[in-house]
């Protein structure tokens, strides 16, 4: 059931992605070289809609429809933040595609996106190998408190 | 249908620039013929899909936070699918086990949302790219690691964690958008064409 509910709000997702353009490389790369401000609607548009929801659902309801809790977001006042969301938009801006659309790319046939999903999995994993391990599964001598 | 089409050109010009004609010279004032053209120029290949594309992304993340109280951060699934092959530490991380079902479950229906615009609303051919191949790739690993390394991306910070008022995410959010436009104006100076 609640499979059911995931799989249809990722539906309604890649469907705006797809209705948005933002499943075609050239649509993104001309609003990152300032010819089309369109992704500012799409992006003003998803937020304006997902902020009704953060902030207004969990004040009426104390827990989801098929869940325990809300997860809370876990943005980080952090130099890897910035750091990383730099790097993101280098990779952004060479190839006009970011992780929602490169999946739901797929969907309207453009198997070129694969090249993308392999990158992106590819780039995933590299910074799994170099981040710092995580702090419980193996008795460390030193505590090591990072990496939330 | 290719009658139709064959007859109605001659007959469309005339009559497509008729109404523009009018509507320029109609009680419009000058403060909607000003926004008009800022809207134009902007907006070049019109608005409303854009728009409407945004509202229905928010109303996907909507759906799945009311639903099961889960962000839809679309970077993730990129880390948690390595669970599946890696038993290295990082990656067999409960925070990572306890959501790659989800977050592929997610993924598949991003897949069913843009198959059924492309079935309803899209051309007739796949969508393709003139985006090279090594773009795309190098992109892909590039932000790949950038958005693992930030916690996010586009979606992640962009809209889940604004929406969760969160001001990293804002601040996330201006460094993509810096040097995304960066890397983009730099392409173009080398002459890389898109």
């Amino acid at each position: 059931m609640r499979a059911l509910f995931v799989i249809a709000a990722g539906a309604l997702f890649g469907f705006g992605l797809a209705l948005s353009g933002m499943v075609r490389p050239e649509v993104v790369l001309s609003f990152l070289g300032l010819r089309d401000g369109g992704l500012m609607l799409v992006m003003g548009g998803g937020l304006a809609v997902a902020l009704l929801a953060y902030q207004l659902f969990p004040r009426g309801a104390r827990a989801p429809w098929l869940g325990v809790g809300f997860e809370a977001h876990t943005a980080r006042m952090h130099r890897d933040t910035f750091i990383g969301s730099a790097i993101f938009g280098i990779g952004w801006g060479l190839s006009g595609v970011c992780p929602g659309p490169a999946i739901a790319g797929l969907g309207t046939g453009n198997l070129k996106m694969l090249w993308v999903i392999v990158g992106l999995a590819a780039g995933a994993g590299l910074q799994g190998l170099l981040a710092a391990p995580p702090a419980t599964p193996r008795p460390q001598p030193q505590p090591q408190p990072q990496e939330g | 249908m290719d009658a139709g089409a064959i007859i109605e050109p001659p007959g469309d010009a005339p009559g497509a620039a008729a109404p523009v004609t009018t509507r320029d010279n109609m009680r419009v004032g000058l403060f909607l013929a000003g926004g008009h053209g800022l809207i134009e120029s902007l907006f070049p290949n019109g608005w409303q899909h854009y728009l409407g594309g945004g509202l229905f992304i928010g109303a996907g993340v909507a759906l799945l936070y009311v639903a099961t109280g889960r962000l839809a951060g679309m970077s993730s699934v990129f880390t948690t699918s390595w669970s599946f092959v890696s038993a290295r530490p990082f990656f067999q991380q409960a925070r990572w086990l306890d959501s790659r079902i989800w977050r592929l479950q997610l993924a598949l229906g991003l897949v069913l949302g843009a198959a059924l615009w492309w079935w309803l609303l899209g051309p007739a051919q796949a969508l393709g790219t003139e985006v090279p191949a090594w773009r795309l790739v190098l992109g892909g690993v590039v932000g790949g690691f950038g958005a693992r390394m930030a916690g996010g991306c586009t979606s992640g910070h962009g809209i889940c964690g604004m929406a969760s008022l969160k001001l990293p995410s804002l601040l996330a959010v201006l460094c993509f958008m810096a040097t995304g436009f960066i890397t983009v104006a730099l392409l173009a100076v080398l002459g890389v064409a898109a």
